[in-house]
């Protein structure tokens, strides 16, 4: 066991861990931030996809020791009134079903979308075909992407 | 009024709420047939234990209890939205609560067989509109005015004549003690305001910010996780363990072997309980573990197909319907036809794996967990922990996908042995290896089809199954009796217009676990019966969806064909396309489907689309349907070529989504839905989606390569 410091959210968390606790358990029974979720643990679902210095990462794949002191966003940081151009594109779609991978999905999206503000069907496919949606929401999914880049596009022309 | 002497307790209770609400809900008299509508005050009165469905306070705020469990499928949507249709309030009015395990109250909670809205949605319209009629008559009172002069609307009761109002809110006090109306009438379909439309989710928000409470992320005080290590074997025993490497890892606390029900054995393993998930997933790797399989067979896919196929040909097979001659008139036809078809075991691999927190302490439990079926669990556990149900008390959070297998009450079993014996709250966490290897699993099956035509129409047709019938598994079940599913999926209407029939089923007794898929046998029924209905089209030269018209000569299923045949342009498609239909009923839905394939640059076969029309009557919400069938389709694709359940050594081979592959979103095809306007009952919408999705996708590959796919997975690389 080691103390290790997180910095999730922008906010430091000081836990005490096994240095090869896998970060996915770190942020859930630690932090205590569920909404990242456990799917697989090998690295195959993206359920448990998180931001490390803004890129998407699997969380149950990389030991908590690895990211001391690292920028981690998760769902609950993208933004908790759902004002994210994503959440909101998220909803406008009705994307979810059981909503289980969502948070993973919507990860994903975001980081994609921060490097190809407009992405084509091909850049969508590369970027998410590591995430499983046993409920089948991908059509909704991709239409989410692209709405979520109208809106931020709509965003950025008012500013 | 006559009252009855009142405890203390119920006194008090009576006090702080009279006045206070409208509450209405559903009282089930002893012996009744039909729920009567009562208010909460006088439910307090005859000491009633009221079934609270809705619940308006002094503010306005309607709070509805919803039953059944949302996994996905939109109960919580779906419910709500009709209440508010007839109680003429704002949606956004509404604030849903689930309900707490309690039969006696609900009625069967089970969520399963896409029964929440089709079971309950006439009763739900008619307590909705008797509490607005109950506001309608208050305001009237009040006013001193006729009643038909007062209508609701958004939450108000206005006076026509004077354009006066009142807010629900003021209206619950006086209303609270009027008596029920008898009978009340509901508005025509046509005059929907809110049913039928495409209204956004009330869990969407939730479920995009992290929030949503899924199994896994209930959190309680001194909580500890668990992770078992269970026999691979499924039926095999726990002989002896060694835990000495496993108490050595930090954060393990207790090591204890386990036994959990089922069906009609115990299932037995060693769980590894600890301060957190990591900690006991550690532990349990070093866990030694001796396991007996005495009595228990090693059996293989290879032998499970072994024997289903040769059952078909040396068993005369369990009757279940049969209609004229069939081994006579299958001699007299112009064309036979006598195939096998195959399908695989599959897990249910919800993206929430299983997982269930239970407390026991002082002789009461607690559950808290994705379940399906809150009821079923009390009543399973009662007699296995000694405990009243009473003193069960079951919390269904939502569901990351359950598909039939959250139903089963394996992990909620296993959770509160694990805490009853630590004495301490405890969540009980599968791993993904452990939700895929363990079951229980979709049956794989096996189908004889065997049929004739003559002058262009069937003559004869039989379907004899192999495989296990799920039924067969409880305790004390009749092992001679017929698969009750037989001919579930198949389309109504066949059984007047094919004259001679013979439906039966040989049961495969072995023991592997099987619960419900998502459809059921309709999932793999369906594959069967729409690919034979399609080979026997062209025995008969005709067009597949001709020949289907041709024997469906009922309205209802005229106006889907013809609806299918317009929005893919069936008639006009051209030659390097295969377009392929299939039509199967289930749930007391009706759904066709129509898949588009055509080849690649490198000759390989690719989707282009999939059209899909789905008649399930009276409906909610469009969008939702929509959804559902996009989402059935998915599941479908995935089942039929992308993944299976295979045994080895008496174990299933596939462990996780490195080996047990999934649809992803490059393998997802345009899915465009269509649904059915019309009158008739509503039927299920989570489910029937999926039976046709695969018989139509290998109709269309037949009508593009000439190439009968009669087994599934398959590849759709190596077609």
């Amino acid at each position: 066991m080691a103390s290790i410091t997180l910095k999730i959210n922008s906010k430091t968390y000081t836990l005490e861990a096994d240095p090869k606790m896998p970060l996915l358990w770190a942020i859930r029974d630690l932090a205590g931030l569920t909404g990242t979720k456990y799917g697989c643990g090998i690295a195959q679902c993206g359920a448990c996809t998180v931001h490390l210095a803004g890129s998407p990462v699997r969380s149950c794949s990389i030991p908590v020791s690895a990211v001391a002191n690292k920028d981690i966003t998760t769902i609950e940081g993208l933004s908790a009134d759902n004002t994210h151009p994503v959440q909101q594109a998220w909803i406008q779609e009705q994307v979810p079903q059981c909503g289980y991978c969502q948070s993973g999905q919507i990860m994903a999206a975001t980081a994609l979308l921060r490097k190809t503000p407009s992405p084509t069907d091909k850049d969508i496919d590369a970027a998410m075909q590591g995430h499983i949606c046993r409920c089948g929401t991908y059509p909704r999914i991709r239409k989410a992407i692209k709405t979520a880049s109208q809106l931020m596009t709509q965003k950025a022309s008012a500013k | 009024m006559e009252t009855k002497n009142l405890s203390r307790r119920d006194f008090m209770k009576l006090s702080s709420l009279a006045g206070a609400a409208l509450t209405v809900g559903f009282y089930f008299p002893a012996n009744a047939k039909e729920a009567s509508v009562v208010t909460l005050d006088t439910a307090e009165n005859l000491g009633i234990d009221l079934n609270a469905w809705i619940s308006i306070d002094t503010s306005g705020k309607v709070t509805i209890t919803n039953h059944r469990s949302e996994m996905g499928q939109g109960s919580f949507q779906s419910v709500p939205q009709i209440i508010a249709e007839e109680l003429e309030v704002d949606l956004n009015q509404v604030n849903i609560v689930f309900a707490q395990g309690n039969n006696a109250k609900y009625g069967s909670q089970i969520t399963g067989g896409s029964s929440t809205v089709r079971g309950t949605y006439k009763k739900l319209l008619n307590l909705s509109a008797t509490a607005r009629e109950m506001l309608v008559e208050a305001a009237a009172k009040k006013w001193n005015v006729s009643k038909a002069e007062c209508y609701a609307e958004n939450g108000h009761v206005i006076h026509k004549p004077s354009g006066k109002k009142f807010h629900y809110g003021e209206l619950v006090a006086e209303a609270s003690k009027l008596t029920p109306p008898t009978a009340v009438k509901l508005k025509d379909p046509k005059d929907y305001k809110i049913l039928r439309k495409p209204m956004p989710r009330q869990d969407t928000p939730m479920k995009v910010n992290g929030t949503a409470m899924f199994g896994l992320d209930k959190k309680l005080p001194g909580m500890l996780y668990a992770v078992v290590e269970r026999n691979p074997r499924f039926q095999g025993k726990v002989k002896s363990f060694d835990d000495t490497e496993t108490k050595k890892v930090p954060g393990v606390k207790h090591v204890l072997a386990v036994k959990m029900s089922v069906f009609n054995t115990l299932r037995e393993g060693v769980a590894v309980v600890a301060d957190s998930t990591w900690a006991a997933m550690q532990g349990r790797k070093v866990l030694k573990v001796e396991w007996d399989d005495t009595g228990f067979d090693h059996v293989s896919t290879e032998q499970l197909y072994a024997k289903m196929n040769d059952d078909l040909k040396t068993k005369e097979g369990l009757s279940f319907k049969t209609k004229g001659n069939f081994a006579a008139a299958v001699e007299k036809a112009d064309k036979k036809l006598d195939v096998v078809y195959e399908t695989p075991y599959e897990s249910h691999s919800c993206m929430e794996p299983v997982n269930c927190t239970a407390h026991y302490q002082d002789d009461k439990l607690e559950i808290w967990g994705p379940i399906q079926g809150p009821d079923w669990v009390q009543d399973l556990l009662s007699p296995l922990l000694d405990l009243p149900k009473e003193k069960i008390i079951v919390n269904m959070t939502f569901l990351g996908g359950g598909f039939g297998r959250k139903a089963f009450m394996d992990y909620p079993h296993e959770a509160a042995v694990i805490s009853k014996v630590i004495k301490a709250p405890v969540q009980v966490v599968w791993t993904r290896e452990d939700d895929t290897t363990q079951g229980p699993f979709r049956p794989g099956m096996v189908y004889q089809c065997a049929g004739g035509v003559k002058n262009g129409s069937i003559s004869a047709f039989k379907a004899k199954l192999a495989g296990q019938d799920m039924d067969h598994q409880w305790p004390g079940a009749q092992k001679d009796s017929y698969l009750g599913s037989t001919t579930e999926g198949f389309l109504e209407p066949y059984f007047e217009s094919i004259p001679h029939y013979s439906f039966s089923d040989v049961p495969l007794d072995v023991p592997i676990p099987v619960m419900w898929w998502r459809s059921v046998y309709a999932s793999t029924n369906g594959f069967a019966f729409e690919s034979f209905m399609d080979e026997l089209a062209h025995e008969a030269g005709k067009d597949p969806l001709d020949f289907r018209r041709q024997h469906l000569g009922n309205e209802r299923y005229q106006t889907l064909i013809t609806k299918l045949e317009e929005v893919t342009g069936w008639k006009t498609r051209k030659k390097n396309e295969g377009y392929g239909v299939a039509i199967t009923e289930c749930f007391s839905s009706i759904v066709g489907e129509v898949v588009k394939v055509s080849k690649k640059a490198d000759g390989k076969v690719k989707i282009d689309k999939v059209w899909a029309v789905m008649d399930c009557g009276w409906y909610v919400n469009p969008d939702i349907i929509r959804a559902q069938v996009e989402g059935s389709v998915i599941m479908a694709l995935g089942a039929a070529t992308v993944h299976a359940t295979h045994f080895k050594d008496g174990k299933a081979v596939e462990q996780n989504f490195n080996t047990y592959k999934m649809p992803r979103i490059i393998d997802t095809p345009e899915i465009e839905v269509h649904v059915v306007d019309n009158d008739e009952k509503a039927g299920g919408v989570g489910e029937p989606g999926l039976p046709p999705f695969t018989p139509a996708l290998t109709n269309a590959i037949f009508d593009l390569t000439g190439k009968r796919i009669r087994k599934l997975p398959f590849a759709l690389e190596e077609v």
